[in-house]
């Protein structure tokens, strides 16, 4: 079982340019900004369930850029619909890695569905992605690595991470400020 | 049988007849493509099907159909902050799908543009539209997203053009809700 900010930092030791990176709401978010802030990091403060349909519409607006989509697995069972949507696209670019702890970590560590038989990597599989993954080590992490240059994807991987406390690391809240850096950073002017 | 031009989904059989076709269908695809969508997101309604069997056709369009309207919004503003230009069709029913993802255009002040056909309102055989057909415009409201409406054939490409000038020039969020008068009965035979 990985830690979680550990398995973030590793995933990102490196971090290819030219990478986007789309972070659902809550300690995946958190994770991310740990790792190291970036303005190509889109934070996702609400709109739970979004993430990797926020992550779809980038990837097929940036073919050429590759996309990570860093979620939990609370906000990606609330978005499962996705999956099959991104399923019929099937866009190269773009990787979905969910950090499963199995639990609604934000609210009360009430177990999810994970942890009640969904497994997101089958699921995944089912809906017609490219690949995918669990990873339980940092062994498992470091082989995931290169996907984040060259996602051949459409690719999910289900980073399996403890459930215990991580200390809080709190990206900018304001969605405004963040997709003007971000449209910023892909050399588009604001309106 | 239409064939997506790009990849992703395509349409496999023969377009289906829309419970009315009408040239203004037609303006309205054009008003989109002269606005500059290249995304196109959509859960099917047999009002917007000649939109969304164009978008298909389009070279340079991606049409994408949703199991749930919200992920639309979500595909729209996911469209923007990578530089492209998106659109969300939908029928009425699926405004009430989007209340909480609506937040994420109104937090981000990102472009939102949809096209919403409307059922429940006029001949309407099938209770079960109706509640959601008369909350629709008090929901897009109250989330922030500005209504037009379209009652008349000649005013449907003009309203769709001016929103979505408001849309991508002010960032601004449209809806744009099409009178089931003026998209046609659902013919139930």
């Amino acid at each position: 079982m990985l830690d979680r900010r550990d398995a973030v930092r590793a995933l990102l030791a490196g971090r290819p340019a030219g990478l986007l990176v789309v972070a659902g709401l809550g300690t995946p978010a958190y994770d991310l900004f740990a790792a190291g802030d970036y303005d190509a990091n889109f934070y996702l403060w609400g709109a739970m369930g979004g993430a990797a349909m926020v992550g779809l519409g980038l990837a097929l607006a940036q073919p050429d850029r590759p996309v990570l989509v860093l979620t939990g697995d609370g906000e990606a069972l609330m978005g499962l619909g996705a999956l099959a949507t991104i399923g019929a696209q099937k866009p190269a670019n773009l990787l979905v890695v969910v950090l499963d702890n199995g639990h609604f970590g934000e609210t009360g560590m009430q177990p999810s569905h994970t942890s009640l038989g969904t497994d997101l990597p089958r699921v995944a599989e089912a809906c017609g992605f490219a690949w995918s993954a669990t990873v339980r080590d940092m062994a498992g992490v470091e082989a995931i690595r290169p996907r984040l240059a060259a996602p051949a994807g459409p690719g999910l991987v289900r980073a399996v991470i403890g459930a215990e406390p991580t200390p809080k690391a709190l990206p900018p809240r304001d969605g405004a400020y963040l997709a003007t850096r971000f449209r910023a950073q892909l050399g588009l002017a604001p309106d | 049988m239409l064939r997506a031009a790009q990849g992703g989904a395509s349409l496999d059989h023969a377009v289906p007849a829309d419970t009315a076709s009408a040239a203004w269908k037609d303006e309205v695809f054009a008003a989109l493509e002269g606005a500059g969508v290249t995304q196109v997101y959509y859960v099917p309604d047999a009002g917007h099907a000649t939109l969304i069997a164009r978008a298909h056709a389009h070279p340079r369009m991606r049409a994408v159909p949703l199991t749930s309207e919200e992920e639309g919004v979500a595909g729209c503003v996911g469209a923007w902050l990578g530089g492209a230009k998106a659109v969300l069709l939908m029928q009425s029913s699926g405004v009430g799908n989007c209340v909480n993802m609506l937040s994420l255009p109104r937090t981000c002040g990102a472009p939102f543009l949809t096209l919403v056909t409307m059922r429940g309102e006029w001949a309407e055989f099938n209770p079960w539209q109706v509640p959601m057909s008369r909350a629709t415009a008090t929901v897009l409201e109250a989330m922030g997203v500005a209504v037009r409406r379209v009652d008349r054939a000649e005013d449907a490409a003009e309203t769709v053009d001016a929103a979505a000038a408001l849309a991508y020039g002010a960032s601004q969020a449209v809806a744009v809700l099409l009178a089931q008068r003026l998209v046609g009965r659902k013919v139930w035979k």
